[in-house]
């Protein structure tokens, strides 16, 4: 079989899988976050806690629940990263240094997972569960619930309240996320992803060379940085690592469970206001774009017009072989449209124009299908600006789902939309500007800029993949990128949840003939062209200087 | 004292008590749980898949090794080689080499690559296959090609005094096609080819 009709085959069975489990799991996800009983488990772990589950929060309260808790999550992980050379099961490796401590800290609280370190030679046994993965697992949830409580805006009227933060946070983790991981952990360790506590192991080849072996709990981490949208790999090579990632079988599970939640919260949300076309009118545009992508890359991979490849007679720098392009390619733009950024391929080596749609697929602020929970409220942000630019448009004030997007509203949704891009143009300027950038490059020229421009728009974007040339690990770099994932996380989600108390405080505009109906295509196609125009807009001249710059002259 | 103050005070404690108990859930049952069931349904491949010969570990087969003539860098002919690695294959230094698709270095480096592996196996610089002259990205792939173990074959016979045809029956034994038609690419594990190799050798 060609790698083409391979490659088509393995698309196809991976947009059947998601497809088949969209509308289960998205009902699954509504009726969680719905429901008024509490399981055995979550109310141990609500007594532990001293919250009462049942208690509503308007988005203050909401708000100060999610900083409060990711600020704590922060100052643990940087303490447990500063004092793992004491711990047990240390496996040797020193204390983490506090720059890199806390870059490291933010980077896995925040959902993005960049990863300034290498975890083979760095992280203990005790940091990676006790401090990485569960930060794996409540970012992801943290994440979901500033969704719910979005989607609870659109669906509740004349209250400000939008559900228990507390709850959400629980609710997600015991009956979300835990399940779905230990099938998935399971299934990789049957195809071959390592699970054990033991050492550093030393053998002997048939050369006489000494190899040495990394252990870990693998398996149980991969599961959940691929479902959480985290990205953060027990590895310095991620999933491109055997151990982690070891053949076509685990490398299509770890696609799909970076996709699955992203893509079926569209369904909860339809199912929470109501009405479930308004959930696939959502879905249709991230799949668009998601396709759309994937197309771009996978064809210039396969026509690999670099020098290098060229002269290879492939793109296959910087690739597995038992991956290769058409997979490599599928992974690389599941990863920079969802906040995942785990890699399976090295994104600094493909070809210039596949690296400009990668970089591409993080501007546009992950929403196509977006990070767990974040996708689906920067989706539902796009869609106020699409309906605002409708309303412009016809000269009526503009309404989504029987809410009015007022002047506080789209303040409040612009605000949303200019975070990110701030931070990674005022970053990457910045870095380039103080010389900092270009000593962190491996490259050199247009592809060397893109490095950086690449680090400030995944940090920023909390995607956490990088054009791994770039040497992050500097006081500068690790401090700046901290400051963006901290920024680019938490201020749009004051926004997200401004937003949510206000349009839940609003009583509901009846639908009438003039109504933009919203579940249909023509409104996919509206919010599409939205999304493109506003990054294009945004990112065009950045993008120019660096992989349109690269890919045309070759 | 200040209200706000005691309020913050109070949210932060809540915070930090449903963080330690989360991390009990998520940082210590659910690992032990998965290791668990790992170790004891998937003992050897929970364990890297070990692979051993005459009763001795020699590696993982998903950990590709160097090949090379004992305490040096250059390859020794007697076996099948691997994909070049800028960490010469040591699983504690991962990842690859970060190049661009057409940076110069890169160019100079394929070229290199290119001239070395034709001159190595005594073929033509067109029959090298692109995974022979490229970094992988884990930088301690497994695998080679179908291809790259093709134009092996000649060299591995002769340096170890067996009848190519063997050796290339040797080759057709161990190259795994697609999975179910379409997953993974056509591919030879190099570590169980040499072991296998080693054993036609001895014979």
């Amino acid at each position: 079989m060609s790698p083409v009709l391979a490659d088509v085959l393995l698309v196809t069975a991976l947009v059947g899988a998601l497809a088949l489990v969209h509308r289960p799991l998205g009902d699954h996800m509504a009726a969680v976050y719905s429901s008024k009983r509490h399981l055995r488990v979550e109310q141990w772990i609500y007594r532990a806690v001293g919250a009462n589950p049942d208690a509503e929060m308007r988005w203050p309260a909401y708000l100060r629940g999610v900083l409060a808790f990711s600020a704590v999550s922060v100052l643990f992980l940087y303490v447990l990263q500063r004092v793992q050379d004491k711990l047990p099961l240390s496996l040797g490796f020193k204390a983490i240094t506090p720059d890199q401590a806390f870059n490291t800290a933010v980077s896995f609280v925040s959902n993005t997972n960049w990863q300034s370190y290498a975890g083979e030679t760095a992280m203990s046994h005790v940091t990676q569960t006790a401090g990485l993965a569960v930060q794996n697992f409540v970012s992801a949830a943290v994440g979901m619930a500033v969704a719910v409580a979005l989607v609870r805006g659109f669906a509740r009227s004349r209250t400000g309240d939008l559900g228990n933060f507390w709850t959400d946070l629980v609710r997600g983790v015991v009956r979300v996320l835990l399940p779905i991981s230990v099938v998935a952990a399971v299934l990789l360790i049957a195809a071959g992803a390592v699970q054990n506590f033991g050492d550093i192991h030393t053998l002997t080849t048939l050369t006489g060379d000494k190899q040495d072996v990394s252990p870990g709990a693998v398996a149980s981490q991969e599961a959940i940085k691929n479902l959480g949208t985290n990205g953060g790999g027990f590895f310095n090579a991620n999933s491109a690592h055997p151990f982690e990632n070891p053949n076509g079988f685990t490398n299509l599970l770890e696609i799909f469970l970076l996709l699955v939640i992203p893509f079926s919260l569209p369904r909860t949300f339809g199912r929470m206001v109501g009405n479930v076309r308004q959930g696939y009118a959502i879905v249709a545009a991230m799949g668009i774009i998601w396709l759309l992508a994937v197309v771009a890359v996978t064809w210039v991979e396969f026509a690999h017009p670099g020098t290098a490849s060229q002269i290879a007679g492939g793109s296959t720098e910087g690739k597995e072989q038992r991956f290769g392009e058409g997979p490599s390619s599928l992974f690389a733009v599941s990863t920079t449209m969802t906040s995942t950024g785990s890699v399976n391929s090295f994104h600094d080596s493909f070809q210039g124009l596949s690296g400009g749609v990668l970089l591409l697929g993080m501007m546009l602020g992950e929403i196509a299908p977006g990070g767990v929970g974040s996708g689906l409220y920067g989706m539902l942000i796009m869609a106020v600006i699409a309906v605002f630019i409708a309303g412009l448009m016809v000269g009526r004030t503009p309404e989504y789902l029987g809410k009015k997007i007022g002047t506080r509203e789209i303040k409040l949704a612009a605000c949303y939309i200019l975070v990110t891009p701030a931070l990674v143009l005022i970053g990457t300027a910045l870095a380039m500007a103080l010389g900092t950038g270009e000593s962190s490059m491996t490259n050199t020229g247009a592809h060397g800029f893109s490095e950086v421009l690449y680090a400030y728009t995944s940090a920023s974007n909390n995607n956490g993949s990088a054009f791994a040339g770039f040497a992050a690990n500097t006081e500068y770099h690790n401090t700046m990128l901290g400051l963006c994932m901290a920024l680019g996380r938490f201020l749009p989600m004051v926004f997200v949840l401004a937003l949510a108390g206000s349009l839940a405080g609003q009583k509901p505009v009846p639908d009438t003939a003039g109504t933009l109906r919203t579940e249909k295509p023509l409104f996919t196609g509206l919010l599409v062209g939205a999304i493109m125009i506003i990054t294009g807009l945004t990112f065009f001249p950045a993008l120019a200087l660096g992989p349109l710059a690269e890919g045309l002259a070759t | 004292m200040n209200t706000s103050v005691v309020n913050t005070a109070r949210i932060l404690w809540a915070a930090l008590r449903m963080l330690l108990v989360l991390t009990v859930v998520t940082g210590v049952v659910y690992p032990l749980v998965v290791t668990g069931v790992g170790q004891a349904a998937f003992h050897d491949r929970a364990n890297g898949s070990m692979v051993e010969v005459d009763g001795k570990e020699v590696g993982s087969r998903l950990i590709g090794q160097s090949w090379n003539l004992p305490g040096t860098d250059r390859p020794d002919p007697r076996w099948f080689q691997g994909r070049p690695s800028h960490s010469g294959y040591d699983p504690l230094a991962t990842g690859s080499g970060q190049l661009g698709a057409s940076d110069p270095t890169l160019v100079k480096d394929v070229k290199a690559a290119k001239r070395q592996v034709a001159a190595f196996n005594g073929v033509a610089a067109s029959a090298v296959p692109a995974d022979a002259v490229t970094g992988s990205a884990s930088a301690i792939d497994p695998d080679i090609s179908p291809a790259y173990a093709g134009i092996q074959v000649e060299r591995v016979a002769e340096a170890n005094g067996l009848p190519v045809p063997q050796v290339r029956k040797l080759v057709e034994d161990h190259t795994r096609g697609r999975t179910l038609g379409f997953l993974d690419q056509p591919r030879v594990n190099v570590l169980e080819l040499n072991i296998a190799l080693r054993e036609l050798a001895a014979t």
